[in-house]
C-alpha cells in the first residue's frame, strides 16, 4: 500500500459534555483516499470524535471541543470557519438511515440545490444520477425517482443517504456505524460501496464490528474510555497489536 | 411422554396445559375485561351527555329559524290609493284597507271572527306603514294583486310553537286571550304561516322589545373581523416565537423562565385578558370601544400561548434525525428548519391554530370588558376598514346579550345563535381535519 497525503490531522483534542470528559488527548493523522476505521467498546467516544470532524457537536449545547483539528492544514475550529460550509465539504452518514420524507430525487438533489451546484435542471439530473450511481443504488431506483425515499428498504435507504452525502461533492465522508441497522446482505453491499468510495474520498467509518473494520479499512484506530489507544495499519492492529488493551478487545475479552 | 402423564392432576403439578388457563391468567384476563367495561361505560356516558346537549340545543334553538308570517293578498285600486293619500293619517287608512282584505278572506272561507284595529296591531304591529311604502315605491303595482308577508309578533310566534298556551297567557297590551281565536282562524285559512327566518341569519340586532326582528348577521361579521385579526397576528407571532424558542434559543434559565410563563399564560382566566385589553388598548392606546379590532387584539393575547404550546410540541415531535440529515449535507440551521422541520410540523401547527381560533371564537368574558357585550349591533359596517373599527358585537356576546333580555322571545334567539356558533365551530374543526390530512404526507 502506498502512502497517501494527510487529509485530517488532530492534535490533543479534548471533548467535554458538561463535566464528562468524553475525549482525552486524541492526536491522529487521517490519510486521503483511505478508509480509516474507528473501533472500540461502546461509549468510548468514537461517535463523539467523528462528529468533531464536521463540527456536528456544535449542535449539542453542553458539548465543548478543545484542541486542534485541521483539514488540509486549515483549522476547522477557526472562528472564521462557517460550519455550514465545512459540512458541505465533510459529508456524513448516520447510524440510522435518515432519508428526508421526500422523493428519492429530492433527497439527493437537496444538497446540490442549496449549495447551487447545478446550473439547470439537466445539470441537476446528471448530478443526481451520478450520486445515485456512486451510492450503488441507481439501478434499483432509476424507474421510481419520484417515489418516497422512506419507502425503500433499510439497506437501500442507507445507500440513498450515502448518495445524498456524495452529491454535494465532499472530500471527506464520515460514517457512524452505517451498517448497524442493516441485515448481512445490505451490509455487504454497503461495504463494497465503501471500498469504491475510497478512490475519491477520505472515508472515516465508526464500527463496533471488528470483522467489518478488518474487511473495509486500511487504517484502524482503537479507542478506549475516551483515549486513542492504538492507531496503525489495519493488518498490524489485528494481527500484532502493541497495546494489551487492544489485544484484549480484538480477542473479545473487553467490549 | 406418555398419555398417562397428561392427566389433569399431573398437569396442575408441574407441566401446565396450554388448553386450560391457570389462576393468574384468569385473573389477568378478568382485569382486562373489567377495564374495557369501564372504558366503554365512560364513553357511553360521554356520548349520552353529547346527545342530550345537542337534543336540547336543537329543540330550543330551531324555532328561532322559523318565523310566523301573516300572508295576505289583495288589490289596491287607484281610488283607494288616492283617497288614502289625501287623508291626514295615511298609514291608518292603509291599515283599514288591510283589515277589510283580511275580513274578506275570512268571510270567503266561511269563518266568522270578531277583531278590531288593536287586535291587528297586537298581531302584526302596524302594517299600514309597510303597505304604504311598498305602493309608493311601486306605483305600477296599484290595481294588481299584491301579496304581503308580514312578520307576526313574537307572542303569536310563541303561541304557535307552544311557548305560550291559552292557560299560561296573561292578558296584556301585547296579546289578549281573544286574539288567539283570531290567530287560530287565520291559521285555518293559511293566512298565518310558518316561513324560514332569513332575517335571523342575515339581519341585525333589534331593540329590546322586538325579538322577532332580531338577527345575528352583524355579530357574525363582528366575529369574522375579530378572527381575521387573531389569525393574522397570532399565527405569525406564535409560529415565529415557537421556532425561535424550540430551534434556536439557548437552553438556559431565561428560556426556562419564558417557557414557564407561556404555560402560565395559557391558564390565565380570559377575563384577565379582557381587563388588560381595556387598560392597554382602549384607555392607553385610545382605540375605539366595542371595536372588533380591540376584541381581536385581546383574543390574540389569549390565543398566542395556545398556538405557541401546540407549535412547539409539533416541532419537538419531528425526529432529530431529520435535522441531523439536513445539517449533515451542509444546510444552515434556518434551512434545516424551514425546508424540513416546519413542513413536517405543519399539520400540528395548523390544528393548534384552528383550535386556538375556535376557542377565541367562542370566548365571551374578555369581550364583556371592552364593551362588545350589550352593544346593540343594529348595523353592518359600511366599509372593510370599518369592519375593524366600527363598534360591533360578536356572536357569543350577542348570544349573551339576548339571553339576558327580559322578553322570552329572545331566549329562543339565544339558543338559535348557539346553533349558528356551533355550526361555525364544527366547520372550523372540519377544516382542521382536512388540512391535517392534506399536509400529513408522512411517507
Ligand atoms: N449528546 C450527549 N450529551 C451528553 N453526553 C454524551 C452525548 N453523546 C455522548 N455522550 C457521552 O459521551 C461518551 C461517548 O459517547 P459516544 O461518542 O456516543 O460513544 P460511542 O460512539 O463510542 O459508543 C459517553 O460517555 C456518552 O455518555
Ligand atoms: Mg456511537
Amino acid at each position: 500500500m502506498d502512502t497517501n497525503d494527510v487529509k485530517i490531522s488532530t492534535k490533543d483534542v479534548q471533548v467535554y459534555y458538561g463535566d464528562n470528559h468524553a475525549i482525552k488527548d486524541v492526536s491522529v493523522e487521517i490519510e486521503d483516499k483511505t478508509v480509516t476505521a474507528f473501533i472500540g467498546p461502546s461509549g468510548c467516544g468514537k461517535s463523539t470524535f467523528l462528529r468533531c470532524i464536521n463540527r456536528m457537536n456544535d449542535t449539542i449545547d453542553v458539548c465543548r471541543v478543545k484542541g486542534d483539528i485541521r483539514i488540509d492544514s486549515e483549522d476547522i475550529y477557526d472562528p472564521k470557519v462557517d460550519p455550514v460550509q465545512l459540512r458541505a465539504k465533510v459529508g456524513m452518514v448516520f447510524q440510522k438511515p435518515n432519508p428526508f420524507p421526500k422523493s428519492i430525487y429530492d433527497n439527493v438533489a437537496y444538497g446540490p440545490r442549496i449549495h447551487g451546484l447545478a446550473k439547470n435542471k439537466a445539470d441537476l439530473d446528471d448530478i443526481v444520477e451520478n450520486a445515485l450511481r456512486r451510492g450503488a443504488i441507481w439501478d434499483e431506483v432509476k424507474d421510481r425517482l419520484q417515489a418516497p425515499g422512506t419507502g425503500l428498504s433499510g439497506g437501500q435507504q442507507q445507500r440513498l443517504c450515502i448518495a445524498r452525502a456524495v452529491a454535494t461533492e465532499p472530500e471527506v465522508l464520515l460514517m457512524d456505524e452505517p451498517c448497524s441497522a442493516l441485515d448481512p446482505i445490505a451490509t455487504a453491499q454497503v461495504e463494497e460501496l465503501i471500498d469504491e468510495l475510497r478512490k475519491n474520498y477520505s472515508v472515516v467509518i465508526v464500527t463496533h464490528s471488528m470483522q467489518q473494520a478488518a474487511r473495509v479499512s486500511q487504517k484502524t484506530a482503537f479507542f478506549h474510555l475516551g483515549n486513542l489507544v492504538e492507531y496503525g495499519e489495519t493488518s498490524t492492529i489485528f494481527t500484532n497489536p502493541v497495546d494489551p488493551r487492544t489485544e484484549s478487545y480484538i480477542t473479545g475479552r473487553i467490549g | 411422554m406418555t398419555d398417562t402423564s397428561m392427566t389433569p392432576a399431573d398437569a396442575s403439578k408441574k407441566k401446565s396445559s396450554l388448553l386450560a388457563q391457570d389462576a393468574r391468567t384468569r385473573k389477568r384476563n378478568a382485569a382486562e375485561t373489567r377495564f374495557r367495561m369501564y372504558g366503554m361505560a365512560a364513553i357511553a356516558v360521554g356520548l349520552l351527555f353529547l346527545v342530550f346537549l345537542f337534543a336540547s340545543i336543537l329543540r330550543s334553538g330551531l324555532p328561532a329559524f322559523t318565523q310566523t308570517v301573516v300572508n295576505i293578498e289583495f288589490v289596491l285600486t287607484k281610488e283607494q290609493f288616492d283617497k288614502a293619500e289625501s287623508k291626514m293619517l295615511k298609514t291608518g287608512e292603509y291599515q283599514k284597507i288591510f283589515i277589510s282584505a283580511l275580513t274578506e278572506q275570512l268571510e270567503a272561507s266561511g269563518l266568522d271572527v270578531d277583531f278590531d284595529n288593536k287586535a291587528i296591531q297586537r298581531l302584526v304591529g302596524k302594517p299600514g306603514g309597510t303597505i304604504r311604502s311598498f305602493f309608493l315605491e311601486n306605483p305600477d303595482r296599484i290595481g294588481t294583486p299584491v301579496s304581503f308577508e308580514l312578520a307576526a309578533s313574537s307572542r303569536v310566534d310563541g303561541y304557535l310553537n307552544g311557548r305560550i298556551t291559552r292557560d299560561t297567557l296573561v292578558d296584556s297590551r301585547f296579546l289578549m286571550a281573544t286574539d288567539l281565536d283570531l290567530v287560530d282562524a287565520l291559521k285555518e285559512v293559511d293566512v298565518i304561516q310558518s316561513a324560514f327566518n332569513w332575517n335571523f341569519i342575515t339581519g341585525t340586532d333589534s331593540g329590546v322589545d322586538n325579538p322577532g326582528g332580531a338577527g345575528l348577521g352583524a355579530s357574525v361579521i363582528g366575529s369574522f373581523f375579530m378572527m381575521l385579526v387573531v389569525l393574522f397576528l397570532s399565527l405569525p407571532i406564535g409560529v415565529a416565537a415557537s421556532i425561535y424558542l424550540e430551534e434556536f434559543a439557548p437552553k438556559n434559565r431565561w428560556t426556562d423562565l419564558i417557557e414557564v410563563n407561556i404555560s402560565n399564560l395559557a391558564a390565565v382566566p380570559s377575563i384577565v385578558f379582557g381587563i388588560l385589553g381595556l387598560a392597554v388598548f382602549i384607555q392607553f392606546a385610545g382605540l375605539p370601544q366595542s371595536a372588533p379590532l380591540v376584541g381581536g387584539l385581546v383574543l390574540t393575547l389569549m390565543t398566542l400561548p395556545t398556538i405557541i404550546i401546540s407549535t412547539r410540541a409539533s416541532l419537538a415531535a419531528v425526529p432529530p434525525s431529520i435535522r441531523d440529515a439536513a445539517l449533515g449535507v451542509g444546510a444552515s440551521k434556518m434551512q434545516s428548519v424551514f425546508h424540513h422541520v416546519l413542513p413536517l410540523a405543519m399539520p400540528g401547527i395548523l390544528t393548534g391554530t384552528i383550535i386556538g381560533l375556535a376557542q377565541a371564537l367562542g370566548e365571551t368574558a374578555p369581550l364583556l370588558l371592552i364593551g362588545m357585550v350589550g352593544y346593540v349591533a343594529r348595523e353592518y359596517p359600511e366599509t372593510f376598514a370599518g369592519g375593524f373599527t366600527d363598534a360591533n358585537s360578536a356572536m357569543p356576546a350577542q348570544i349573551y346579550t339576548w339571553a339576558s333580555r327580559a322578553d322570552p322571545g329572545f331566549y329562543e334567539k339565544a339558543w338559535g345563535g348557539i346553533i349558528i356558533l356551533l355550526l361555525f365551530l364544527i366547520t372550523m374543526n372540519a377544516i382542521a381535519v382536512v388540512l391535517r390530512r392534506r399536509f400529513e404526507r408522512r411517507w
